[in-house]
């Protein structure tokens, strides 16, 4: 086997931007592989408009916006190795991969990029109860039935969980026939973004129930019926609310899971809130010269932060694996402090001294927040103070701190990031 | 003169818009907290239009795919979706199709073309 | 369907299939008969707790006791001989309170009375030694190194394979809705016509009452009892490496934590007597109650990682025994009912009995062809690298991941259809190779499944179910509907 600067694992949008954006950097050796027969990842089942604003200024579908990475790839000439899966990968970096002509083979390449996105929170994790019939899907399972095979996977649909793709479907199905009677939400406020709660459900009075949840399954051989019932502030249900909705389908937008199990089984240290790795500045797990990005890393809402993230961490990857070992050893590690309110920074640690021109923070909340400012603070002092009237768990928030800031600091003792009333 | 509500989607906020209107001319808007919204509220009231995205029948495909992925070229009044939908369900392409191959000229007499959103073999 | 056999089997679960299996070492023209579409499908074999119990349990001189001793000692020759997944990791009855401790000591008795061998009560650092994650405060535990764990399915598949390998029919979807003895045979009418059978074989589960009622002057009464149970990731799979029982306290049964021969972990049952002969269905209240006793006995116990729930039946027969042999007041007509726990340790135990009988009441010949062995299917993940690279040559449909979750193959999916008795339905490719058991439960190999299947099956998508009769997977082609669709 060919030697590899750098072995990207996922072909996804965060695979392709991080492939691309390494070559670029000066890495030439650079191996794609991918599981399914084509590249793309799960854009290509998102058929759906509105990925690229950010990146190209225009609303393209999410074909479309992955046919410009595909196509950034081919340019380059890198290699891809599709329809291939990758069973295991070591401490070492030896990568164990296999597909139907080549049999297991490996690889060894000097850097690794984990780009293999997410999977959805199943039935069976839910916990929902009831019997398990067919027409239990999660949404991106009909969404692969629709858009890919072109199959409809029912007729009158309950959607539990306001997460995009449980909106995006329930448009989808609503166009191709089927009756989606509602769309039930745990939480008191939507997973969604508000453009398809609009888009996808007002424009088809489709009822998004806030505070509602699934109690129960009913059907034993297809589904036949689920019982909603309202939840209280514990997200408990309240007893006596149950209501049944006759229905053939049911399904389940309720959350994405980074996908890890490769960097599990390599010893990478997974964050425990995210599910993901857990990174330094340069996108970097605990194993030297093994960096991630996209939503194995954590789940973002906009493809367009997954392409930039994974263009970062794929430049980070050529720098290492150009400079071989010799990485430049940082004198000083720090843990981003976190409080008011938000769940999880990405990354959690930094070298202040490796920083090169600025550094991008992304998070998340964990719970709607009004009027709010949200502060970098080094040293105790506040260095960045942006007004957000709101901040919702379902999107994502970001900070760049520039490289002169923190070169204000003879030393950089703290970073805390925080929320204050506006 | 008649009163609408809508949401704007402009950004998380998600500001409860009420706009008086005569017709489809938009002659107040309150609730927005951004020049945005209003923009916005008035051109959901007087001429609402969506992007319309969609699949259509692919024969021939070397792959298998029974499919292809199309959206409509620009936006269209989004009270035509669902006629350009029944359109749609009749239409078939050959395989190899291209990104921005036009899968249906005109689509429901809206005077947009449907297009292929995907190199599909 | 106007059919003709010495034998006929009512069930296609693990006791049915332990008799077909047994009763194939007999010159005999047999047939299993299932309501459902697959063996191992309806509601007691299909969920449990995949324990081979050591046999301590059941009450000393019972035929429980003794037929599960038997299984016992069967299971590791018979998981050889057919090639399923069965590990003997031993098992713990976990005592916290020293005021408990009478009942350890009975139960240890118990079993030295049933004949097991190896049981010992451990404490201290002993217990520890053996398990971990047994909380520091437990007071004692009964060890019982014979205790094991084996693949529900694998041993019910093996044992149909295995059947029908020597001779016997396995016919599906075939519900008995009447038995009468006439002309000095049985015949058993079901939903898709008359069977005509000198014997008859009732393993019916939890409906074995109704067919037993039918025929015999002596009633029996058999009470489905549900019992729910959450399954672990593999990543908590090592929480464990015994199975960890809690000594019944007046707060209840207690429920166990217990590794699986797959890599997870298994947590439950509770005890549930419902009259829903088909009450498969999983509770709010009984998945809340695993959850509040799951970690009495273990220490840490990560219920995060669920991967999911569900329901088994117990076919508990009111005297709480086994009934094994003819049925009064009939003639060739045999129960194995009230075959609950534990009743898939004591399957190969009751096959072989009741086909014993069997034979000697229809003066059966020995079957001098009887092959007693079955080659499982190929498990690319368990070859070497060496091995792997061959098998891929020889077929490369092992060189493709269907489900990524358990990495399993195209290869094992199509050996799964292709073999006799097969998979016919999404639920019976995932009882055979686990395709869709993992921890994102289907997501993302359902549908390739799905086309495996009509690809091999010659069918259409839409005629691919869940789990046969009506679970249908998708209701029709996305252009169709649509067409339907009026101009709003």
């Amino acid at each position: 086997m060919k030697q590899y600067d750098i072995a990207i694992i996922g072909a996804g949008p965060a695979g392709l931007a991080a492939a691309a954006a390494a070559y670029d950097a000066g890495a030439k050796n650079i191996i794609i592989i991918e599981r399914e027969d084509a590249p793309g990842g799960i854009l290509n089942q998102c058929i759906h408009a509105g990925f690229g604003l950010h990146t190209f200024n225009e609303e393209l579908t999410g074909p479309e916006y992955a046919a410009r990475f595909i196509a950034r790839v081919k340019e380059r000439g890198i290699d891809m190795l599709l329809s291939t899966m990758v069973l295991s990968i070591a401490r070492d970096k030896t990568i164990t991969a296999m597909n139907r002509t080549q049999g297991v083979f490996t690889i060894q390449p000097k850097a690794v990029v984990l780009c293999m996105g997410c999977r959805e929170r199943s039935r069976g994790a839910l916990n929902i109860p009831g019997f398990r019939p067919a027409g239990i899907y999660s949404a991106g399972t009909a969404q692969k039935l629709v858009n890919i095979m072109g199959y409809m996977p029912g007729r009158e649909v309950v959607i539990l969980g306001s997460g995009d793709i449980g909106l995006i479907m329930a448009r989808r199905m609503t166009l191709e026939g089927a009756h989606v009677k509602l769309v039930a939400e745990l939480m008191p406020y939507s997973g969604g973004l508000k453009r398809n709660i609009v888009q996808c459900l007002d424009d088809f009075d489709i009822p998004l129930m806030l505070s509602h949840t699934v109690v129960d399954i009913h059907g034993r051989e297809r589904v036949e019926g689920v019982t909603i019932a309202e939840v209280g502030a514990d997200l408990k249900p309240i007893a006596g609310t149950e209501e049944y909705y006759p229905c053939d389908t049911l399904l389940l937008s309720c959350g994405l899971i980074p996908e890890n199990e490769l960097s599990r089984g390599m010893g990478v240290g997974i964050h425990p809130v995210t599910g993901g790795p857990m990174v330094n500045e340069s996108l970097e797990t605990d194993i030297e010269g093994v960096f991630s990005a996209g939503n194995a890393l954590h789940v973002h809402d906009l493809v367009d932060y997954v392409s930039e993230e994974a263009a970062a961490a794929g430049r980070n990857a050529a720098q290492f694996a150009l400079a071989g070992n010799a990485n430049e050893v940082c004198t000083q590690r720090i843990c981003i402090e976190l409080s008011g309110g938000i769940r999880y920074a990405v990354p959690s640690a930094i070298a202040p001294d490796r920083i090169q021109s600025s550094l991008t923070i992304r998070m998340r909340v964990g719970s709607v927040m009004k009027n709010k400012r949200l502060n970098v603070i080094i040293n105790g002092e506040k260095i960045i103070s942006r007004p957000r009237p709101v901040m919702a768990p379902g999107e994502m928030e970001q900070v760049v701190i520039m490289k002169d800031m923190l070169d204000k600091y003879a030393k950089v003792e703290s970073i805390l990031i925080t929320t204050e009333d506006m | 003169m008649e009163r609408k509500t809508l949401t704007c989607i402009c950004c998380p906020i998600g500001c409860t818009i009420e706009a008086e209107l005569e017709g489809n001319h938009v002659l107040s808007v309150r609730g927005n907290s951004c020049p945005r919204g209003e923009k916005y509220a008035k051109s959901e009231l007087s001429n609402p239009v969506r992007t319309l995205t969609s699949t259509v029948g692919l024969t021939g495909s070397a792959t298998g795919a029974a499919v292809a992925p199309v959206r409509s070229a620009r936006e269209i009044p989004k009270g035509k979706m669902l006629d350009c939908m029944k359109e749609l369900s009749r239409v078939s392409v050959a395989a190899p199709v291209h990104i921005g191959d036009i899968a249906l000229k005109n689509a429901a007499g809206t005077g947009v073309d449907i297009v292929i959103t995907r190199d599909m073999q | 369907m106007n059919k003709q056999y010495d034998v006929v089997i009512i069930g296609a679960g693990v006791t049915g299939c332990a008799a077909a299996r047994y009763l194939s070492r007999y010159n005999v023209h047999a047939a299993v008969i299932e309501r459902a579409e697959d063996v191992c499908a309806a509601g007691a074999s299909k969920a449990n707790s995949a324990i081979v119990h050591a046999g301590f349990d059941a009450k000393a001189g019972s035929l429980m006791a003794k037929l599960n001793v038997e299984g016992s000692r069967i299971m590791p020759k018979l998981a050889e001989e057919l090639d399923f997944s069965y590990m003997n990791n031993g098992s713990l009855v976990v005592c916290m309170d020293e005021a408990d401790y009478g009942k350890l000591e009975r139960l240890y008795q118990n079993g030295l009375k049933n004949g097991v061998e190896g049981l010992e009560i451990v404490r201290g650092e002993r217990l520890r030694e053996l398990e971990p994650a047994v909380r520091s405060e437990a007071y004692a535990a009964l060890w019982a190194p014979t205790g094991a764990i084996v693949c529900p399915f694998g041993l019910t598949v093996a044992l149909a394979e295995n059947a029908a390998a020597n001779g016997v029919e396995f016919i599906f979807n075939t519900a008995v809705t009447a038995l009468r003895h006439e002309g000095g045979a049985w015949s058993v009418q079901t939903d898709k016509g008359l069977i005509r059978a000198d014997a008859v074989i009732n393993a019916a589960g939890t409906y074995a009452d109704v067919l037993h009622n039918m025929v015999s002057t002596k009633k029996i009464h058999i009470t489905p009892r549900k019992g729910e149970y959450m399954l672990l990731d593999h990543a908590a799979g090592d929480f464990v490496k015994r199975t960890v029982f809690q000594l019944p306290t007046k707060l209840g049964k207690g429920v166990l934590v217990s590794p699986t021969v797959h890599g997870n972990i298994i947590v439950g049952p509770t005890a549930e007597d419902i009259f829903d002969r088909d009450g498969v269905n999983t509770t709010q209240a009984g998945l809340d109650a695993v959850r509040q006793r799951a970690d009495l006995a273990v220490e840490g116990l990560p219920l995060k990682q669920v991967i999911t729930s569900f329901a088994g039946l117990r076919a508990h027969e009111d005297g709480h025994e086994f009934i094994i042999g003819r049925a009064e007041g009939t003639e060739n007509f045999f129960d194995c009912a009230g075959i609950e726990s534990p009743g898939l340790s004591s399957a190969p135990a009751v096959g072989k009995m009741i086909s014993d009988i069997v034979a000697e009441e229809l003066k059966l010949d020995k079957n001098a062809a009887f092959i007693p062995t079955r080659k499982g299917i190929t498990e690319l993940k368990k070859l070497s690298m060496a091995e792997q690279n061959a098998l891929i040559r020889q077929n490369s449909a092992y060189g493709r991941i269907v489900c990524r979750c358990e990495s399993i193959t195209e290869g094992e999916i199509v050996d799964a259809i292709r073999r006799p008795v097969g998979a016919r339905s999404l639920d019976g490719v995932k009882r055979r190779v686990r395709a869709g058991m993992g921890r994102c439960q289907g997501g993302f190999c359902s549908t390739r499944v799905m086309e495996i299947l009509a690809r091999e099956l010659k069918a259409s998508l839409a005629d691919i179910t869940k789990s046969g009769g009506e679970a249908k997977l998708i209701t029709g082609l996305a252009k169709q509907e649509a067409e339907k669709y009026e101009t709003i």
